[in-house]
């Protein structure tokens, strides 16, 4: 005799339960309270009532479904639409795939002494900064002399790719959510479930759409952990651009278009700028977890690491990571502060 | 200042203008139709009444000068002329069009070829340096940087900036940022120009030279001015035709002159008791016209019609029998006595007795 017996009587239900005793299967639980159990009237106290799940109930009245059939249900819901999923998402992610293979290919092919100084010179020309290069070279020939270059340049090249076309796709969500209130609010609410999703969420649906030997299901995973703050702070930057100053462009007859990119993207960039720094922060988060699912780079070491207990493999990649987290973030702030100073509000 | 003969055209045309801030104010409007008070619509229905029933016929090359304090809508107003704010009820018109019947490429032409608009708080673009700020009208307008920027040097010059063109805005102080304001209208060369509070954020030795230079500029370029102020020496100081307004609606309007000798109640009689009136208040505004000057006993004087008050009694030397006759363009147009001249020193209403005796003096 279960708990909530009593329940369906009063409700007069018996007789359905009755009927159509539930098809799932039993649980390992049932069997072993089967065997071990004599069918003795077990009274429950108060204090005891269990909480009335489907899983209780079920117990009650067999009619009713086990919680076991809203996982079942969920998973074979899921599997139902993949296959429709497919077909939209398969040829419009297949650029990603190109694209993060065409750069670690062509990161990977292209000698390292012509990398290494490219990367100095680009170092240069966003930051210019000679301690910022020196750092960079120091910290790229370390990595390189202790073998740890093809991976470092791999965890470099997706976090490119990925932070590329977070901005390529933010910037323009951004501002159109900056121009209308409703788009806001129906965005808003995506972005804050994208950034509180612990990343390994994100990989388990990934999975099944995607199959793990290809490159966007990594690409994927970062871009929508990453995008995040390049879409909040173009947003905040355009709405935040001075009134008067937009109220001027007006009185002048300026178009939307004019408006947009000679004053509101120009005024939001030094938060448009903050925005691309965090997503290049985020990507870096993200690729190491996305070893997990395929990813090459410094996180397939980590992940060895972990896995066989190789305390000094996951030292020395756990050591790339914060390199080449310091160096981006750098090179990003050195940035922005140009921006700054040339804008000097 | 206005030839009174003359009545120049009507370039802008206000008529029956309401403006209501909030989320209903069609609703609202019907309320202020039925004769509902600003405080009440506040009160009753959680909607403001920026503008209340504002008919203005705006002359063409003239200054208009829109005075009122804080909060009289006076913002609201300037902003309805180029349609940055759009009007509840009424219509505006611009050389005879009703511009809310305007698409928005006719309203930007609109705003980019007839009218500019000078700022309180300037309005710079903090990104550009000052030589592309003053030519951006022109740059809008998608002529070609050398097109522009001769342009924008020239009124860059004109304003005093030579040799400031590739500063930024903030490397300027507030007066020099507002002649590029100034200069930025200017290069549009637009025949209207609209002035929010052009010279209030400047301290006032900046303003009387900001005041001189727009008054240089306006005899020169003879612009449609409609210049926004709270301040009645600047506005009296500037007006061809000055606005008074509160709380949204229009107290009186007309020549300053008349706004001097005639106030039309009390508001507007408080507004004026503390100006130096032997200053503002010129011969021609209270002289006797066609009377015949030697006719008077004593010394007679000419004195032209459009002096001052304070210069004819300059010209009296403390002698009070002393007779002026006015000419206009050498021909007498009229007599002033000292009884005429020391009467309309006195406000119509004067608040103390005393009062007059200390303004002339
Ligand atoms: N967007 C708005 N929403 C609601 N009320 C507004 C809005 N803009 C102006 N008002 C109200 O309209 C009235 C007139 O405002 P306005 O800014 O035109 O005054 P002003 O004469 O320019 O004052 P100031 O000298 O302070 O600039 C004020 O009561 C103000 O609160
Ligand atoms: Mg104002």
């Amino acid at each position: 005799m279960a708990t909530y017996d009593t329940l369906f009587q009063a409700l007069g239900l018996k007789d359905w339960c009755d009927s159509s005793a539930s098809s799932a299967p039993m649980s390992m639980s049932d069997l072993v309270s089967k065997s071990s159990g004599d069918g003795a009237e077990q009274q429950t106290s108060l204090w005891n009532t269990p909480f009335p799940s489907l899983d209780t109930l079920n117990d009650a009245c067999p009619a009713m479904p086990q919680s076991r059939a809203v996982t079942k249900g969920l998973e074979e819901g899921f599997l139902n639409i993949k296959d429709s999923l497919k077909v939209v998402l398969d040829p419009a992610t297949q650029p990603l795939s190109w694209m993060l293979d065409g750069a670690l290919y062509a990161m990977l092919s292209t000698p390292w002494w012509l990398v290494i100084p490219a990367i100095l010179m680009i170092v240069w020309a966003v930051s210019r900064s000679a301690g910022l290069v020196a750092f960079v070279a120091v910290s790229f020939g370390g990595l390189a002399f202790i073998d740890q270059y093809d991976y470092a340049i791999q965890t470099l090249s997706i976090i490119l790719v990925c932070a590329f076309l977070c901005v390529l796709i933010g910037v323009p969500i951004g501002i159109l959510m900056s121009r209308s209130n409703g788009l806001r609010r129906a965005i808003i609410p995506v972005l804050d479930m994208l950034q509180t999703l612990p990343p390994f969420v994100y990989l388990i649906p990934l999975i099944f759409l995607f199959s793990v030997t290809e490159s966007k299901l990594f690409g994927i995973a970062i871009i929508l952990y990453a995008i995040v703050p390049v879409v909040r702070l173009t947003d905040l930057g355009i709405r935040l651009v001075d009134k008067d100053v937009i109220e001027a462009a007006d009185a002048f007859g300026m178009s939307r278009h004019q408006k947009l990119f000679g004053v509101q993207i120009p005024l939001a960039l030094p938060n448009i700028m903050a925005g691309v720094n965090q997503t290049i922060m985020m990507s870096l988060a993200m690729v190491v977890i996305a070893s997990l699912v395929s990813a090459p780079g410094l996180g397939v070491l980590v992940l060895r690491g972990i896995r066989n207990l190789e305390l000094g493999v996951g030292l020395v990649a756990g050591l790339g990571i914060v390199l080449l987290a310091v160096i981006l973030d750098r090179v990003t702030k050195a940035a922005l502060a140009r921006i700054n100073t040339t804008h000097q509000h | 200042m206005t030839d009174q003969n003359e009545t120049p055209e009507t370039r802008v045309s206000l008529k029956q203008l309401y403006k209501i801030f909030g989320d209903d104010p069609e609703t609202a409007m019907e309320h202020v139709r039925n004769g509902l008070s600003k405080a009440d619509l506040l009160d009753q229905h959680n909607h403001v009444l920026g503008l209340n029933d504002i008919n203005i016929d705006i002359p063409d090359g003239k200054m208009t000068v829109i005075m009122g304090l804080s909060g009289s809508g006076k913002s609201t107003l300037i902003r309805h002329l180029n349609l940055l704010i759009r009007p509840t009820d009424g219509e505006i018109e611009v050389d005879g069009e009703n511009i809310l019947n305007y698409s928005e490429a006719q309203l930007r032409t609109l705003r980019q070829q007839k009218m500019s608009m000078v700022f309180q708080k300037f309005g710079l673009l903090p990104h550009r340096t000052v030589l592309e700020n003053a030519g951006m009208p022109l740059a809008v307008r998608g002529f070609s940087k050398s097109e522009w920027a001769e342009q924008a040097r020239k009124w860059l010059n004109r304003v005093g900036l030579d040799g400031q063109e590739n500063q930024h805005p903030n490397q300027l102080s507030g007066g020099m940022q507002q002649r590029v304001g100034l200069a930025r209208a200017l290069t549009s060369n637009a025949p209207i120009m609209l002035m929010d509070e052009a010279f209030s954020a400047l301290d006032p030795l900046i303003r009387t030279d900001m005041q001189n230079l727009l008054l240089e500029l306006q005899e020169e370029l003879q612009k449609t001015v409609v210049f926004i102020t709270h301040d009645l020496d600047e506005a009296l100081k500037l007006a061809d035709k000055l606005v008074i307004l509160k709380d949204g609606f229009i107290v009186q309007q007309g020549e300053p002159q008349r706004i001097l000798l005639e106030p039309a109640d009390a508001y507007v009689e408080e507004f004026i008791t503390d100006i130096n009136r032997a200053r503002v208040l010129r011969v021609r505004s209270v002289m006797r016209t066609g009377a015949d000057p030697k006719s008077s006993s004593g010394r007679v004087e000419a004195i032209g019609a459009d002096d001052t008050l304070e210069s004819a009694l300059a010209k009296a030397k403390g002698d009070t029998s002393v007779c002026f006759k006015v000419e206009r363009g050498g021909k007498v147009v009229g007599q002033l006595d000292m009884t005429d001249l020391v009467r309309a020193l006195v406000p119509s209403a004067p608040p103390e007795d005393g009062n007059t005796a200390r303004k002339v003096a």
